[in-house]
């Protein structure tokens, strides 16, 4: 298992197992912590609060902060636990404490694909009109945040952590609780809900003009 | 020959992790002659740059962002809590 762990490492973790000052803190992991604490509460003055939390609690505590893991991974443990305090305080119960298992169906998958037909595409995707122009509009950037918030709460959780935070494999895989297997599964089912998503709200509009 | 779903996972596995030369080969081979898949391969590889540029963004739009009044606040808080 750790040469798998190894080998996914495909890019260097963007922060050192150093630690920085904590006045960092807000700066370095501010924005990943709040996303992660937004696309679980779903609800942004509570993961306001929660990064709040988090950051006092690292405060009183990052004597203790060993180093075996990057400091974003040490933080979104603390954050984890504010999370669970956060549900309790509600009276509900945390609603993804159940990871997303890969042998899970995913009904987008299966719609995607036909069976019947070998597993080809059920519509095909053809290529895009002018993707490298989007990057270019403040337009595209709603509509890309737009569809992250439609994932389901596990893929978006896993893509936002990988993709637009840089956690790698091994250790996204412990922030996440799964296997490298399940967080491969939950990158994959992103990317075909987030095309989807992309081709109808912003790329079909663009071909017909 | 892989089927187009066992290749848009590959494809997808081939931005996390290192594949195995077999599935390289078999993926290369399957992408020679599926366009489709092919889109799909340049559309995965656009939503990595797109979305890691998105979270490099300084003056992204604020949804996935700290606004910046909790970031202001935040930050007194942290202050004024210093040990
Ligand atoms: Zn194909």
């Amino acid at each position: 298992m750790g040469a798998v762990l190894r080998r996914i490492h495909s890019r260097p973790l963007p922060v050192t197992t150093q630690g920085t000052a904590p006045e960092a803190w807000l700066d370095m992991h501010g924005d990943a912590l709040f996303r992660y604490a937004l696309l679980r509460a779903h609800d942004r003055d509570a993961a306001e609060d929660l990064v709040q939390d988090t950051l006092l609690a690292a405060l009183r505590s990052h004597r203790d902060f060993a180093g075996h893991s990057s400091e974003r991974t040490w933080l979104i443990g603390i954050l984890k636990h504010k999370l669970a305090d956060h549900w309790r305080r509600l009276g509900r119960e945390a609603p993804l404490e159940t990871p997303l298992d890969a042998a899970e169906t995913d009904e987008l998958l299966e719609h995607l694909f036909d069976a019947e037909n070998g597993d080809h595409w059920r519509t095909p995707p053809s290529p895009w009109p002018d993707p490298d122009t989007a990057l270019e509009q403040q337009q595209f950037w709603k509509a890309l945040s737009g569809c992250i918030d439609t994932l389901p709460s596990a893929q978006a959780q896993a893509f936002a952590l990988c993709e637009i935070d840089g956690v790698a494999g091994a250790e996204a895989c412990k922030v996440l609780d799964v296997s490298p297997t399940n967080l491969w599964v939950m990158l994959h089912r992103a990317r075909l809900r987030l095309r989807q998503c992309l081709e109808i709200h912003w790329f079909a509009n663009v071909s017909k003009e | 020959m892989l089927s187009c779903k066992e290749t848009s996972l590959l494809v997808s596995q081939s931005l996390d992790r290192r594949l195995a030369w077999r599935e390289r080969i078999a993926l290369r081979m399957h992408l020679l002659v599926c366009g489709a898949c092919r889109s799909f391969a340049d559309q995965a590889a656009f939503l990595r740059t797109a979305v890691r540029r998105f979270g490099r963004r300084a003056n992204a739009p604020e949804p996935l962002r700290l606004s910046q009044d909790a970031r202001e606040r935040i930050a007194r808080e942290l202050r004024d809590k210093q040990p």
